[in-house]
């Protein structure tokens, strides 16, 4: 059936373009390049606006919504202050293939390069930052630009998108076609592995004896968890996995040896260092997972799938790629095995690896440890909850420390590694995912971060359970400070400067709970996870100077693996 | 290894910008860069000779490939192909070279575009190693300015095969 023609206005345009990609939710601030568009939203009723307290808290929205749904997540701002305030989490979530799409409002045409007033070149400045940006310059390209917008952010390996609004396209009209389809010939993302080389994979995964799955955030995006978990479990190959990549496989089955990496297990990192086939699986050999690069995972053979070529041999040259969807890839692997391998002896080291270092920390000394409360909250919410962290110690011990038992539950910001990530991201998926509990979990730094948006979540009464783990420092800056710059704690103290958290939970109206004892742990998350007429906040006061282990320091490798703080004793 | 790549990119806004953001985010090394229309004028072609290992060869390539306004890329680099460049080249001359410059400019069969009382501009086309030995030449008279328009190139058309094929039709 063909639309009838008829003329509408940009502003109109707009969100008839909006309504058909399904959109639900925007999350926006008004400004005066965008005032034609909320004069119009004030009418619309097949989407709601959320109104945040700073744009960046939009961006960040947007992401929480798209990473916990899938669906891409939008985001309306004006231009200028408006639009630069955007730039983080535009960047965010370009590092981490988040598909949003970015609406900024700009001048209008003929005063762009003019140094208007709230003119900024916000296309030149997300260039480097978006999958693809637009400036629209006409309004009969906008339903056009839209469409392609939602595709590009939406297909392949997925990212940001901007769209740049000039106040006179949205004001001026024209005759409404919506594009059917779009062409865009530059642009064809490889769907399909290339069969030999699947065949060809599948035949050496067979003959491996130590083989080992080393999975990442590719995995969740192409929503192959299912396939994953049916080849793993078909063929009993060790899975280990990056920050981004858990909850693609469940965290408490035996076959799981969680995060690899800096802050990966001893055993996941052994497993790494000593297996015959890595089958990397939507993972990008990323830094923080390889250490030094040339001694990783150097006695395995290399197979490599990912839907983005240029992740191919970039950090690690790796011996057999596969271009397409991990998904499908996945799916036609576990066609090709036949049957559980005997890996009675690979799985008899790592099980050796895994009883000589587990995962510890202190639990006799009665004073309240972060991996503590993380361990109650995985307990209590059966790893079924949809867990934020922001970024630093916390982050990582929730990595460690939480089960994750299903996929699009571990948000946090991996490869900008974005401080504030989490209070704006768990509002996102909040309203993305109503019937799962959200749980936001921040350090006493980042949670300053955008603190603003708290009042976004009282007054959408979302039930979404805040938890700072207050150490009174920036913690992972801390860590760094007295491991490998000399002890200088310079500027990372904030027990003299943060503010009283209770206080401030209860001034944006949350339910608020502060303590530092252990024994209340369990009654305190009982109650919040009880509650759901809005948001809570509960600030744990933990012991101030602990750290992350294992930890193997920036570009080293496993044999420099601190387990443990060395006990000055044993130093001398 | 000095590579030619060429790119035949969407002729639209921010395309090219796009292109250049790419080479210096990721670091790569731009010897040139030329961009203008093809037989289609939505699409324009970008010559680009850039130097790097083989592997960060492989990666500009994945990368120009992965941009949206691209649409196709080649590495023209060890096919055969025809590169052209232009320069125009202006030098000093006294009373006794300025004979000697009109010879040189002959010899690369070049053209004298400009001329006044203390300068003489010369324009020559060429491969670009055909342009450095040019440079080379003029550089002891004293270049007082140059301009190189970057290269440009394209793939040699299938020969031989086509040629015969139409002969024995005849
Ligand atoms: C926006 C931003 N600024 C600075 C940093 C550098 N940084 C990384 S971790 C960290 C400390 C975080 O402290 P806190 O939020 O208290 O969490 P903790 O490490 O104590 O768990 C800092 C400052 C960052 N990641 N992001």
């Amino acid at each position: 059936m063909r639309t009838p023609k008829h003329m509408l206005s940009g502003a109109d345009i707009f969100f008839e373009c909006l309504r058909r990609e399904k959109v639900e939710y925007i999350f926006g601030y008004p400004g005066g390049a965008v005032l034609k568009l909320y004069e119009k939203l004030y009418d619309v009723d097949h989407l709601k606006h959320i109104l945040v307290r700073h744009e960046q808290g939009a961006a960040h929205m947007a992401e929480g919504y798209a990473k916990a749904t899938g669906k891409v997540g939008v985001v309306l701002v004006t231009s200028g202050p408006g639009a630069t305030n955007t730039v983080t989490g535009i960047a965010d979530a370009y590092m981490d293939s988040v598909p949003i799409v970015v609406f900024t409002g700009q001048v209008a045409t003929h005063l762009i390069g003019n140094d208007a007033f709230q003119e900024a070149d916000i296309v030149g400045i997300t260039r480097p930052i978006t999958k693809h940006n637009f400036l629209v310059r006409d309004v009969k390209e906008l339903a056009t630009i839209i469409r392609k917008a939602f595709f590009i952010a939406s297909t392949g390996r997925p990212g940001p998108v901007l769209v740049d609004l000039p106040k006179d396209v949205i004001n001026s009209v024209c005759e409404f076609e919506y594009p059917e389809k779009v062409e865009l010939r530059g642009y064809k993302p490889t769907f399909l592995g290339h069969q030999n080389q699947i065949k060809k994979a599948a035949d050496i995964i067979k003959n491996a004896k130590r083989p080992l799955l080393y999975v990442g955030g590719g995995v969740l995006m192409s929503n192959g968890e299912r396939e994953l978990r049916l080849f793993a479990k078909e063929s009993n190959i060790p899975v280990t996995m990056t920050l981004q990549g858990l909850g693609a496989f469940p965290g408490n089955d035996p076959q799981s040896l969680g995060m690899l990496g800096m802050h990966g297990t001893y055993y996941a990192n052994q497993a790494v260092n000593n297996c015959d086939v890595l089958v990397s699986l939507g993972a990008r050999f990323d830094d923080r997972v390889t250490g030094k690069v040339d001694s990783f995972a150097t006695k395995a053979y290399k197979i490599h799938v990912d839907i983005d070529p240029t992740c191919i041999d970039k950090n690690v040259i790796v011996d057999l790629p596969i271009v397409g969807d991990v998904k499908h890839v996945l799916a036609e692997l576990a066609s090709e095995m036949n049957g559980q391998m005997d890996l009675e002896d690979w799985w008899a080291q790592i099980n050796a690896w895994r009883e000589e270092c587990p995962l510890n920390y202190e639990k006799n000394d009665g004073k309240l440890r972060s991996e503590y409360i993380i361990e109650r909250i995985s307990e209590k919410t059966k790893g079924e909850a949809v867990v934020v962290s922001d970024v630093g110690q916390h982050q990582m011990w929730v990595a460690q420390y939480y089960k994750f038992n299903n996929p699009r539950s571990h948000l946090t910001s991996g490869g900008l590694g974005t401080m504030g990530f989490s209070l704006p991201a768990s509002i996102g998926a909040a309203f993305g995912v109503k019937d799962r509990t959200v749980i936001s979990i921040s350090g006493d730094g980042g949670f300053q971060m955008n603190i603003q948006e708290l009042i976004t979540a009282a007054y959408n009464k979302l039930p979404i359970k805040f938890i700072i783990i207050n150490n009174s420092f920036l913690g992972m800056v801390r860590q760094w400070q007295e491991l490998f710059h000399a002890e200088k704690y310079s500027f990372t103290d904030l027990s003299a400067s943060n503010p009283n958290f209770l206080k401030v939970g209860e001034a944006f109206g949350l339910k608020s709970f502060s303590t530092n004892n252990p024994a209340e742990v369990d009654d305190i998350l009982d109650e919040a996870l009880s509650y759901n007429d809005g948001p809570v906040l509960i600030e744990f006061k933990v012991v101030k100077e602990d750290m992350v282990f294992p930890i193997i320091p920036s570009g080293a490798t496993i044999k420099e693996m601190m387990t443990k703080r060395l006990d000055p004793k044993e130093m001398v | 290894m000095k590579h030619t790549i060429s790119v035949l990119v969407e002729n639209q806004f921010g395309a090219f910008n796009r292109v250049a953001t790419m080479f210096s985010g990721k670091g790569f090394n731009i010897h040139s860069i030329s961009i203008g229309e093809t037989e289609t004028p939505e699409v324009s072609r970008m010559t680009i000779v850039t130097e790097g290992e083989d592997k960060i060869m492989e990666q500009v390539v994945k990368q120009l490939n992965r941009l949206i306004d691209t649409i196709k890329v080649v590495d023209l680099t060890g096919q055969t192909r025809v590169e052209r460049e232009l320069a125009l080249i202006t030098v000093f001359y006294q009373k006794g070279t300025r004979a000697e410059l009109i010879s040189i400019c002959d010899i690369f069969r070049g053209n004298v575009v400009d001329i006044n009382n203390k300068t003489i501009t010369l324009e020559i086309t060429g491969p670009p190693d055909k342009i450095d030995a040019v440079v080379n030449v003029l550089e002891p008279f004293g270049i007082k300015e140059m301009a190189r328009s970057g290269t440009v190139a394209l793939k040699r058309g299938e020969q031989l095969k086509l040629d015969k094929n139409l002969v024995t039709q005849q």
